[in-house]
């Protein structure tokens, strides 16, 4: 095991589209525990994806279990090939990157996802995501697409009165 | 020599191209900028930057003369100490909204400020029409008490008509 090093902007690379991933091999598993050694490294990172790193295949880890308040989440994950079939509703939430050091911002992301992967053994994989852990798949699945949370940054102003409209137009009453 | 970083604060009248003018003197002087402000008020166009250079505060300010005439901004410089690269994280947001009065604004932040809560950052509108104009506020901050101790501090606003949110920020990192 490994701790790699984390790409940082503007690295060209983070902006890279990643391939998907067709042999699930002890070098698949291998990488896979680096990356989450990487992950766990430092400051604590709730996912990370392989194109951080310099890998530019399709593989991301998100864990939201260790959040100061639960969110409803799936534990630890290791998406192989993930791929967001359906989109609902949208929230701001703040965002920061092991890539973009000493800076978060506002990101709109869906509020509920389903989500499709295969795990690191190439088995399929389905997922209805919220909230936090849904903002963290849409995060990483972002960073497989070359996309950095800074290209979707919004203004404090812009935002946060959409999402008390949203809050008491519909989550409040579930 | 060793740079010295100023706070600039400009003010003026609205306008297409006062930030583009300012700047390019600013670049054209050799100063580099930090983090800044730059937001329309009320019909007023507001700057605050931090600048660094080797330049001496009075030469400064005789250096920008030109610029700063040409936009008909008013110019305020202040020797500063930068604290660079050391972001600290919000972890608790309030939105306040509610018919617009004296003392919204005084009310909310003395509550905080009770909690000791550490205001990172406050906006504040006016919204609605001039017959009836609505206060809209978002703070984002650091508080070592909970959402529901803060929400408690909070509630005699509530009791008089002001629409009160507090909730955890929990950044996304990945």
């Amino acid at each position: 095991m490994a701790i790699l090093d984390i790409l940082k902007l503007p690295d060209p690379a983070l902006k890279q589209l990643s391939e998907p991933v067709s042999e699930f091999d002890d070098e698949l598993l291998a990488f896979i525990a680096d990356l989450e050694e990487t992950r766990l490294n430092g400051p604590a990172a709730v996912g990370i994806a392989a194109p951080q790193v310099g890998y530019a295949r399709r593989i991301v880890i998100i864990d939201c279990s260790t959040t100061r308040k639960p969110v409803p989440n799936h534990g630890h994950l290791v998406l192989v090939n993930p791929e967001i079939t359906h989109w609902e509703g949208y929230e701001p939430g703040r965002e920061g990157c092991l890539s973009v050091p000493d800076y978060t911002g506002n990101v709109i992301r869906a509020t509920r996802i389903h989500l499709v992967a295969q795990d690191p053994h190439g088995s399929p994989l389905e997922f209805d995501m919220e909230g936090y852990e849904a903002r963290a798949a849409q995060h990483e699945i972002d960073h497989l697409d070359g996309m950095l949370f800074v290209d979707r940054v919004v203004s404090r102003r812009a935002d946060l009165f959409k999402r008390k409209v949203y809050q008491k137009g519909g989550k409040r009453k579930n | 020599m060793s740079d010295n970083w100023y706070m600039l604060t400009l003010i003026g009248e609205d306008k297409p191209g006062i930030v583009a003018a300012i700047t390019r003197s600013l670049f054209d002087l050799g100063l580099n900028l930090g983090e800044t402000s730059m937001l329309r008020l009320g019909g007023n166009f507001t700057i605050m930057m931090m600048v660094s250079g080797i330049h001496e505060e009075q030469a400064l300010r005789a250096q920008l003369r030109p610029v700063i005439e040409a936009q008909g901004m008013c110019l305020h410089i202040d020797p500063i100490r930068a604290q660079l690269h050391e972001h600290v994280l919000p972890n608790i947001q309030v939105t306040v909204s509610g018919a617009d009065r004296a003392g919204i604004v005084a009310q909310v932040t003395g509550a905080l400020a009770a909690c000791g809560f550490n205001i990172l950052d406050l906006e504040s509108d006016v919204a609605g029409s001039a017959d009836e104009p609505v206060y809209i506020m978002q703070i984002a901050g650091v508080a070592d008490v909970s959402v529901e101790s803060i929400e408690a501090a909070l509630d005699p606003l509530r009791r008089d008509g002001v629409d009160v949110n507090v909730s955890a920020i929990e950044t996304y990192i990945g």
